[in-house]
């Protein structure tokens, strides 16, 4: 057992749902007692989806521990693909279910006989794997599924398209901007004049799962998830594909050169050369060279910074600070455990020391002895932060609806390096005007006029009224003291108790 | 509107397919409740990350509440469970010094058996706090009824009630008294409640409300010179109420049906059925049933009802002949829909995970009453709801307004149907004369928020759904 307030990556079943729900009438039905489905809120708020949430529970009761599920989850299997008719279903077990180790693939053969959809059983180990490993994990396991189906039944195409294309793995629900990066991607792929053959999970479905072979290689922005089914693809179909991810300027020149080296080892009549591209969007599309260079940057110089989230993330922003920024990163660090040998080779060099740890206390203690100027990290860290008075650029998952922003915030691409620009540039700046509102004393050095409209010369509160007046919370305590001292005055009342408090709250609704 | 009255109420029973919170979610507002408490939860991730998501920002104040994580070796038997949670308790211990721990048992600790109730007592003796058990698991409650489990375990803990020592009390009362001589004397009455009152025998309450609206409903009752002798959940554990025999106790909740039973059977109290302080007339029928139990007249509370009624005037336009429907989650469904048809509104159908009819009989009845005086039929009772059917239903209804949970609330706006989010019910404060506004306010939101943006031409925003 452990103590634990916070987990930064989910269990594993969310992250089988978060693959499933993305495709397109993919359904998933979770093996889960009664309050499981909390995955459904967390879509419905923070990505603000329109359309239910395509994840129902068989649920786990009493009856099921007492007997089995018997016939419940064939049956409600059976009802979804009568109901929804999607193409896939995903029976996604829950840690509760892992430990009943009901055969739960005998219900999935048993309900693909009767029902029109196919009927997978997610394969995740609830104590072993976290969230992304699941994803990952599921993604690679629905991907084969229908190459090796379509295989089989000898339709699968896989001669090339006739002009370049990529397939973008592992943009998906719920994930850090992902849909902005999704675009991202997609207009620098155009103007590479690169086709884009499939984007799996969000967006994608099944029937498009046999002409991935089609494309030219693979692209997987994010290390954290379609990793495995870029693995899978080269091994099975000799697709190459690039697992650099293009956020900030230098990776993002490295990755397209990647793209130009795939390219050019297919096509033997002619050479792409896209240096004058990069050279372009370097100097004039992206603005993050030239704020380098600029002095509000060199003012940045040699400033303390620390960053903390997950691989991907994590790796690329303490690049950016170090390579790009000239920021000093004293201490970078993930939660992403199981991927810990490449996050060290990728950080070596651009900072002081490596935090590798899933607990959140860890990284408030290292924060809390480095000081830097500025973090950048999860929620939990902008709540450190918060906690410490040092500002914090969020830069991975796990977050809050306000990284769902509505506008346009890439990170990865040529607008992905002016969007963590800003970022960067903001968060800094916000603890320098902080600091020089200290050294000059505040914003306005003039006692502040009480908006309190009470003398408190006629009115007295008695010793209860006091002690419930203390217990309302403080940013609503001064109206709830003024409006009951107005109801007070109006009815010639003196002494104030608990029922003037309450009748006043009647007569004013306040 | 139809005229024709059902005498009988029909209780449905669907497939249970619904969604709805864990029970866990109960420490979220009975740990601020409880001050002096720790709320350990021994489960696995997914409680943990349900937690963390559901309380939002109350992860980041320190709250006093933790998961005890299982791993493999605790679910595999390789580690000693009890050893385990003695290290933890010892840490708890350690950082917070609380005046009890309350273990919160999941689906995990059913499934393997782990045996929390006989562990409690060993490892209190051991450390020294006390250690209280709750089985608040998803295989068998819902929602609120995770406070139901906590309280019925705390009922366990309240000290037994000696009407010998009573007399005691009274002189020691009289030496308290002396010592705060020195106030003068208006103070000295205020400081000093009097323990007893003589007019009736000792009330407690159980439920619990933040400590501005218990104190609302305690004052309530004393212009009805009732006098509450406590709360079950008291503000801090070391002032849990005294219960006997002698002790009439009465719920504020309608999720409360395990707590009233234990309080009957186990602590021989004797249980008031009353419908539930929510809206005027909730909170008008259950003080006039108190005091008819304790046969005193009520005085003046058909006058304030009516003047709570006034107050509400403005919201009651809004919504009169407006239809509501309720999904059900969070069992204060009867108590809301009752106030509701009382405010001219029309119901639908009102989901519920589970009636208990012998502790929600007195509320039942009032929904019948209310029914008849407003000359509608009683909506359907739909117990363990199906989410898939409902929406199907709501589809053909159109209701004005779906009170859901989350998961649905937004598809549900996207295809044009105003939702309330149930959860704020839970949290927001409901009880009483002095919240029946609040009630509304809640209600009336989506409504007032459509009169604004009503005529754009928004309303469905969901692409034509292929059926």
């Amino acid at each position: 057992m452990k103590l634990a307030y916070w987990m930064y990556a989910g269990p594993a079943h969310i992250g089988t749902l978060r693959v499933a729900s993305s495709f397109k009438n993919v359904h998933a039905i979770m093996h889960a007692p009664l309050g499981d489905d909390y995955f459904n809120v967390m879509r419905s708020m923070l990505e603000r989806e329109r359309d239910f949430t395509p994840v129902t529970a068989s649920i786990v009761d009493r009856h099921v521990l007492a007997r089995g599920s018997q016939e419940k989850v064939v049956d409600n299997i059976t009802r979804k693909d009568k109901e929804e008719c999607p193409d896939l279903i995903v029976l996604t077990p829950t840690c509760t279910s892992s430990i009943l180790q009901e055969d739960l693939q005998n219900f999935v053969d048993r309900a693909s006989i009767t029902s029109n959809s196919d009927v997978i059983l997610a394969d995740v180990n609830h104590y072993r794997v976290n969230e992304l490993q699941a994803a990952d994990r599921t993604l690679e396991q629905i991907v084969r599924y229908y190459l090796e189906k379509a295989r089989r039944r000898g339709i699968l195409d896989q001669s090339l398209t006739k002009e370049p294309s990529a397939n973008i793995l592992g943009i998906f629900t719920l994930g850090f901007h992902n849909q902005h990066d999704c675009r991202e991607l997609k207009r620098l792929l155009q103007d590479l004049n690169i086709k884009i053959n499939k984007v799996i999970p969000e967006g994608g479905s099944i029937q498009d799962l046999q002409s991935l072979p089609k494309a030219w290689f693979n692209l997987v922005p994010y290390r954290e998830v379609g990793l495995m089914t870029a693995i899978y693809l080269e091994k099975n179909f000799g697709m190459p594909y690039i697992s650099t991810t293009p956020m900030g300027i230098v990776d993002t020149a490295e990755f397209i050169r990647q793209i130009q080296k795939h390219i050019n080892n297919l096509i033997s009549d002619k050479d792409f050369d896209y240096e004058p591209y990069i050279d372009q969007q370097t100097k004039f599309v992206s603005q993050a060279a030239w704020f380098s260079r600029s002095i509000d940057c060199q003012n940045l110089t040699g400033k303390k910074a620390v960053v903390f989230g997950d691989a991907t993330h994590a790796a690329s922003i303490t690049k950016i600070l170090a390579r790009e920024m000239g920021i000093r990163v004293s201490c970078t660090g993930t939660y992403c455990k199981h991927d810990e040998d490449w996050f060290r080779e990728q950080v070596q060099g651009f900072c002081d020391e490596i935090l590798i740890t899933d607990d959140h206390t860890e990284v408030g203690d290292m924060i809390a002895r480095i000081e830097p100027s500025a973090i950048f990290g999860t929620q939990m860290e902008r709540h450190i932060g918060k906690r410490l008075d040092i500002p914090c650029g969020v830069i991975s998952s796990p977050v809050h609806i306000q990284n769902f922003p509505l506008g346009y915030r890439p990170f990865l691409g040529y607008e992905g390096t002016n969007q963590i620009a800003d970022l960067v540039y903001n968060s800094f700046t916000l603890g320098m005007e902080d600091h020089l509102l200290e050294i000059f004393g505040g914003h306005d050095t003039k006692e502040v006029i009480t908006k309190s409209l009470s003398t408190d010369t006629d009115l007295t509160w008695n010793h209860e009224s006091q002690l419930e007046l203390n217990k309302i919370p403080g940013f609503v305590r001064g109206k709830i003291k003024r409006n009951t001292e107005k109801f007070a005055r109006q009815n010639n009342i003196t002494n104030i108790t608990i029922e003037i408090m309450y009748a006043a709250k009647e007569a004013l609704s306040a | 509107m139809s005229n024709k009255i059902s005498e009988t109420l029909t209780f449905e029973c669907e497939t249970g397919n619904y969604h709805t919170f864990c029970p866990i979610s109960c420490v979220a507002w009975l740990y601020q409740k409880i001050e002096d408490s720790f709320f350990l939860v021994v489960g696995t991730k997914t409680c943990g990350y349900f937690l963390q998501n559901a309380l939002g920002v109350m992860i980041f104040a320190e709250p006093r509440y933790a998961m005890a994580e299982l791993e493999e070796g605790d679910i595999s038997a390789q580690l000693n469970d009890y050893e385990e949670l003695k290290r933890l308790c010892l840490q708890i211990k350690k950082d917070r010094n609380p005046s009890v721990i309350i273990w919160i048992g999941t689906c995990t600790t059913e499934i393997i058996k782990m045996d929390l109730e006989g562990m409690a007592p060993k490892l209190e003796a051991e450390i020294g706090i006390p250690i209280v058990v709750a089985r608040a698991n998803g295989l068998d409650y819902a929602f609120t009824q995770g406070e139901d489990t906590v309280l019925a375990a705390m009922a366990h803990r309240c000290p037994e009630r000696n009407f010998l020592i009573e007399k005691k009390v009274i002189i020691q009362d009289s030496n308290i008294q002396n010592l705060f001589s020195f106030l003068p004397l208006g103070k000295k009455k205020k400081t000093i409640k009097s323990v007893e009152s003589k007019k009736h025998p000792p009330l407690v309450l159980f439920g619990s409300l933040p400590s501005t609206v218990a104190s609302q409903l305690s004052s309530e009752s004393k212009r009805q010179s009732i006098q509450v002798s406590g709360w079950l959940p008291a503000q801090r554990y070391t002032d849990l109420p005294s219960l006997g025999d002698q002790v009439y106790v009465c719920g504020v909740n309608p999720f409360l049906s395990r707590t009233a039973t234990t309080l009957m059977r186990r602590r021989k109290c004797k249980l008031i059925g009353a419908p539930f302080p929510i809206g005027p007339d909730g909170t008008r029928a259950w003080i006039e049933k108190i005091c008819s139990v304790f046969s005193i007249k009520t005085k003046g509370l058909e006058k304030r009802e009516e003047q709570i009624w006034k107050n509400l005037k403005d919201y009651l336009d809004l919504v009169r002949g407006k239809s509501v429907f309720f999904m059900g989650d969070n069992l204060l469904e009867i108590s809301l829909a009752r106030f509701l048809i009382r405010c001219g509104m029309i119901v639908y159908e009102i989901g519920i995970p589970y009636l208990d009819k012998r502790y929600q009989a007195a509320e039942l009845l009032l929904s019948q009453k209310t029914c008849k005086s407003m000359c509608i039929s009683m909506p359907r009772i739909v117990e363990k709801p199906d989410n898939y059917n409902q929406i199907q239903r709501m589809r053909e209804l159109q209701p004005d307004l779906a009170i859901t949970g989350m998961a649905h609330a937004n598809p549900l706006e996207a295809r044009g149907i105003n939702t309330k989010w149930s959860v704020e019910f839970t949290f927001a404060q409901i009880h009483g004369f002095t919240n029946a506004r609040d009630v509304l306010e809640l209600v009336t939101r989506p409504l007032r928020r459509n009169n604004n943006l009503e005529n754009l031409g928004w309303n469905n925003l969901i692409k034509q759904e292929k059926k």
